[in-house]
């Protein structure tokens, strides 16, 4: 949380976010995943389909299941189903493999469980380090994950950050540069930095969402579960006790 | 009415019978201690495990081509699939957790030593029975982890000398693991271990009951009885024992549950995060670690320089335990009254374990494989120096009465 703040704070003020040299050095900022906040699901689900759809499947998530756990009500489903899908359908991407293949060299991995194999702070690090990098194929790199095959899909709202680069020296004397930070972009994007930050927490929540959506019930059953054992365990306490009174240490005197 | 058909049912059926011999009228210590609730324990997780597993089995699919997906259909699509599949994964890593106290238990008291040689050397049959039953089911979801700790450990049976690359071949009936190995592994998986897992605990309940339990003075209960022919520090194992292994289950259920519903992937040690992604023959993963029940076994092989050395090793490190009864040579069964050579040890023994358990999770580097080769030394110390002290150490004397 505080580092979240410090985070949107250093974004205000135009202050870099601190980021040690690429690859897995990377430290990763936390985000806090609160999944009674239907409403940020909500808004995670719509950026999903907007952005990660277009090119990722989430074929293990079917959309009624997102509205039946999300407590969505017909008009609210209807505008999350793309034209053609029923309730029913699994998300799949709305890029055909060929074109993906073509177009990004691979096909883009599936979502469904990304955030069970990534974590949440992990995607939400990812999606806010994207930096300019003209020598690649998409004219960015990202912090994380050096040397990335995406595009910045949220360039227009972040802004394309810029690197800082450092020198460094390697155990053979030669100096080599390395990735120290991340600046706030040159042209700022259209959103502001925490209207941003909030948009890839709504996605990050939904992503972990979708990764088990068994973790809604889980939650809401827990407690009657715990309860129900406890009160089981506590009778048998008394149970015990009752039955154990007539067994007696054994006298010293014996 | 009932009466009557109930003694039509016994007296062609030994059901009293049964019920006095191994319940109402069998003779337990009536000072067991926390120490005593994991035999209890262990049967309930068993029954569970079967029970999950059945349901489990009606919508897994053992293909290579669906099984990753149909364990998916189970965590969403399938009425309390989750749960399901929960109790089950949960389940394994609390069998072994269970499994390791109760072998502490057993250590601690002494209960290897005559007359329980054999219900120890069943005890050692099923932590080996449980860990094939494991590791085969590991490979069921068919995730990366799955997949590549399923090709690393079969490959180590390719190390033995001659025999070794057929047997692998063997075992996987493929030169990789494939869909031929997940289907004969799941059949192994639900029914041949199971059934062997199944004679075991039979036997290791018989065994124990022909004898009589141990305690935690180490004293037979046996050996002083009143002029009824009972023993008079023993109690009937019904109801005294019933309810209080029910209390005992209570507490279990209620840790068992908190992981199910809060904590289902044990951070990242009951379920791998790489297990979430599908099985990719073409793809090694950066870091293979076995599940955390394997580690310490791992953890000892990877300390050995030399490949088919350190299968030995490991091998040895489980195998060595049916010889538990004959390297303790001393009288006195229980910690209690023993030296404080042995108190030492043990300990030694404990951490050992539990240290080289972190060590086999860890990616390789200089000081955890130079810690590995410590604890290994200490690991297989123990039994050489226990060999020893239980010969000269000097034990306090056992009280005529359970205290």
């Amino acid at each position: 949380m505080i580092r979240a703040f410090v985070f949107v704070i250093a974004n205000l003020l135009g202050v870099s976010t601190v980021l040690a040299s690429g690859g897995d050095g990377v430290p990763l900022k936390h985000v806090d995943v609160n999944f009674s906040d239907k409403a940020a699901l909500y808004r995670g689900a719509e950026t999903y389909l907007a952005r990660c759809a277009t090119c990722h499947s989430a074929k293990y998530m079917r959309y009624g299941r997102v509205a039946t756990d999300l407590k969505l009500n017909e008009k609210q489903l209807a505008a999350l189903l793309p034209p053609g899908a029923k309730p029913g359908s699994e998300m799949m991407g709305f890029m055909s493999e060929d074109y993906a293949k073509e177009t990004f060299g691979v096909v883009p991995p599936d979502l469904s469980l990304i955030a069970r194999v990534k974590g949440a702070d992990w995607i939400y690090t990812y999606l806010t380090s994207f930096y300019a990098d003209p020598t690649k194929r998409w004219g960015v790199n990202n912090a994380v994950f050096p040397d990335v095959g995406m595009p910045d899909v949220f360039a227009a709202e972040q802004g394309v950050l810029q690197p800082v680069y450092k020198d460094v020296k390697l155990p053979d004397g030669s100096i080599d540069k390395r990735l120290s930070h991340l600046e706030g972009p040159l042209i700022p994007g259209s959103m502001s930095p925490a209207e941003f930050d909030q948009t890839v927490k709504d996605l990050v929540s939904f992503m972990v969402y979708m990764s088990e959506p068994a973790k809604m019930q889980r939650m809401a059953y827990g407690p009657y579960v715990l309860i129900f054992i406890l009160l089981f365990t506590v009778l048998m306490y008394f149970v015990k006790k009752e039955y154990w009174r007539d067994i007696k240490k054994v006298p010293d005197s014996d | 009415m009932i009466k009557k058909l109930g003694k039509w049912v016994d007296d062609r059926l030994p059901i009293s019978h049964f019920w006095n011999a191994h319940l109402a009228q069998y003779y337990v210590p009536r000072n067991f201690n926390f120490w005593y609730f994991f035999g209890s324990t262990l049967l309930a997780i068993f029954v569970i495990q079967i029970v999950t597993g059945i349901w489990l089995a009606m919508s897994y699919k053992p293909s290579a081509a669906e099984a990753f997906n149909s364990v998916e259909y189970i965590m969403r699509d399938v009425h309390w699939g989750w749960l399901i599949r929960y109790m089950h994964s949960t389940g394994a890593s609390f069998f072994f957790i269970a499994v390791y106290l109760h072998m502490f238990r057993g250590m601690m008291y002494g209960s290897y030593k005559k007359p329980r040689e054999l219900i120890w050397i069943f005890g050692v049959l099923i932590l080996l029975a449980l860990m094939a039953e494991a590791f085969m089911g590991y490979l069921l979801p068919w995730g990366q982890m799955s997949f590549w700790g399923a090709q690393v450990i079969i490959s180590l049976f390719g190390s033995i000398p001659y025999i070794g690359p057929d047997l692998a071949l063997w075992i996987r009936g493929d030169y990789v693991v494939s869909d031929v190995t997940l289907n004969r592994f799941f059949a192994l998986h639900v029914i041949a271990l199971p059934l062997v897992l199944l004679f075991l605990i039979g036997g290791h309940i018989m065994a124990l009951h022909e004898v009589g339990s141990n305690n935690p003075d180490g004293r037979e209960i046996k050996n002083n009885k009143d002029e009824h022919g009972k023993p008079v520090d023993g109690i009937p194992f019904h109801p005294y024992y019933t309810v209080k292994d029910l209390l005992g289950l209570g507490v279990f259920l209620f840790l068992f549950a908190l992981v199910i519903f809060y904590w289902p992937d044990g951070g990242g040690k009951f379920l791998e995060a790489p297990n979430f992604i599908p099985a990719d023959p073409l793809k090694t993963p950066e870091h293979i670690a076995p599940v955390w029940y394997f580690a310490p076994h791992y953890a000892i092989l990877r300390a050995i320089p030399d490949k088919f050395l350190g299968v030995i090793a490991m091998g040895s490190a489980i195998m060595i335990f049916f010889f538990m009864p004959w390297i303790d040579r001393g009288m006195t069964k229980s910690i209690r009254y023993r030296s404080l050579a042995f108190k030492v040890i043990l300990f030694a023994f404990v951490i050992a374990f539990i240290s080289l358990g972190y060590l086999g999770t860890q990616p390789v580097s200089y000081w955890h494989t130079l810690f590995a080769r410590i604890f290994t030394v200490i690991y297989f110390g123990f039994f050489v120096a226990l060999f020893v002290v239980s010969r000269v150490e000097k034990t306090k004397p056992v009280p005529e009465r359970l205290t």
